[in-house]
């Protein structure tokens, strides 16, 4: 379990997060919903520990990733996976060396055991004959996949992702979505993802967390977004003219 | 930073490819460059003196030893220091920065990595160990640009010139001049890396970066050479 108490984060006069508390549970796929500068992508660069944050407390598992030292952090980070709205890849090294890379670094696995496993996670993301193309070569659809097999090669505990979908047209994105949310369910991993994608939140939101300028405004799931009384996520929501006429519709045949 | 510089590599085997790598990227690939300017600027020097010693009082072997001690004590070391910094300087800042605006650098940190050990070290230990080789290079190649100006323009014999780079060798000099190349090597290889590290923004302003890179290593090489030179031969 990740657990997040009392979470501040500022830069400057510019506060960010104002006391964020939440907590994510194994085997779940947990979205972070907000419009931008609502302070998502900084409270996941909190849980990741790219960011410091200025108060309150951030534990894997009962471990306070806050009070460990920036030795035991790189240990612990060794559970973690993350996929970034970029991708991230190293566009100077091929498909192959990208995912192999974790497993060079932190394993003694042979050059062939190493492959394999890139095989197997390149087969799990529904990707073959890449293996040998550089990053620049494969679409953004592609390239999110290398993302995902190279966040789940050293089969981490908790994965992050941080706007998965973003750039990919809808068909792509759903499929990106459906492919984390699968592989959370058969790894039983804990995980995060931060995304403003309605779509998103439809297919793979079994528990959205809202943020507002900084504070977890609201909390709950895909089946009571759509339901709930709480002015500022029914802004969010209803932002989209697909979603207002998706209400109106509803609301006429009730 | 330089704290988490000098850790204890994460993995042996891949520190060394990075090693090999960098000697690769910073030392081999400027080997033309050191090679072409060293040739033709000893040659200027030669020719340079040649035309300024023009009194019958004043022997032609001076011109080999003029030569020879101005590409020894500063331009092999110095001179060419300055335009690594260019050539290198502004490579590794780019490279670095690309990856951090790229957030390829917060990659590698999620995944466990020690990037300032990872991607800064096996640049330091590969400039501060190829360096003086390209600089022995720069001296050689400079002093025989030199000898072929004489043979060129006519403005001096060979056995002067020989006979002026014979003259008084002293090896300290060569010491000194090595010394000095290390230190610059160092300065040549962190301050690009930081510019590149910590830039923040996008393609602007890793160019910016590398731009800035440039100007501060170049600048913290005169200053050094000034009180190396005082420390070393004052």
């Amino acid at each position: 379990m990740i657990e997040v108490k009392n979470l501040f984060k500022s830069f400057e006069d510019n506060h960010v997060l104002k006391g964020i508390s939440a907590t994510f549970n194994q085997g779940d796929t947990s979205l972070i919903i907000g419009s931008s500068g609502s302070g998502k992508t900084v409270f996941l660069k909190c849980l990741l520990g790219l960011f410091e944050p200025d108060q309150g407390d951030i534990s894997y598992d009962g471990r306070s990733y806050i009070e460990m030292d920036i030795s035991k952090k790189r240990e612990l980070r060794k559970e973690m996976g993350m996929v970034f709205q970029s991708g991230a890849l190293f566009d100077s090294e091929t498909i192959e060396d990208n995912i192999m890379f974790p497993l060079k670094m932190f394993t003694d696995q042979t050059k062939e055991e190493m492959l394999d496993r890139v095989s197997v996670v390149l087969k799990r993301v529904n990707l073959e004959n890449v293996n040998k193309k550089y990053p620049a070569e494969l679409s953004g659809g592609m390239q999110k996949r290398v993302a995902i097999a190279r966040a789940i090669v050293m089969n981490p505990k908790y994965l992050f992702c941080d706007e998965p979908n973003s750039g990919l047209d809808p068909r792509t994105a759903i499929i990106i979505d459906n492919l984390i949310k699968e592989i959370t369910d058969e790894y039983q991993m804990i995980t995060v993802i931060n995304t403003h994608d309605m779509n998103s939140v439809m297919e793979i939101g079994e528990k959205i967390i809202f943020l507002k300028d900084g504070l977890k405004v609201w909390e709950g799931s895909d089946q009571t977004i759509f339901k709930t009384e709480n002015q500022a996520v029914t802004d969010f929501v209803y932002s989209s003219n697909l979603f207002k006429k998706v209400r109106e519709v509803y609301n006429k045949e009730n | 930073m330089l704290g988490q510089v000098f850790k204890r590599p994460q993995k042996a085997a891949i520190f060394r490819e990075n090693i090999f790598r960098e000697i690769e990227e910073l030392g081999l690939k400027s080997l033309g460059i050191v090679a072409f300017i060293s040739f033709f600027v000893g040659g200027v020097v030669a020719i340079q003196t040649g035309l300024n010693v023009d009194n019958p009082w004043i022997p032609k072997y001076l011109i080999g030893f003029a030569t020879k001690r101005s590409i020894i004590l500063e331009f092999a070391p110095t001179f060419m220091s300055i335009i690594l910094a260019g050539k290198v300087g502004s490579y590794i800042t780019s490279s670095i920065g690309t990856m951090r605006v790229t957030e390829q650098i917060d990659a590698l940190e999620v995944m466990g990595v020690n990037t300032l050990n990872h991607l800064v070290l096996p640049k330091i230990i590969a400039a501060v160990s190829f360096y003086p080789f390209l600089v022995v290079l720069a001296m050689i190649l400079g002093i025989f640009g030199g000898w072929v100006s004489g043979i060129v323009t006519g403005l001096f014999s060979v056995t002067d010139y020989v006979e002026g780079i014979r003259l008084d060798f002293k090896p300290y000099l060569i010491r000194y001049a090595l010394t000095k190349t290390m230190v610059f090597a160092f300065i040549i290889a962190t301050i690009p890396s930081y510019f590149g590290y910590y830039v923040k923004g996008g393609s602007i302003e890793v160019g910016k970066a590398s731009t800035q890179a440039v100007v501060w290593t170049s600048v913290v090489i005169i200053v050094f050479n000034y009180f190396l030179t005082q420390m070393l031969l004052g």
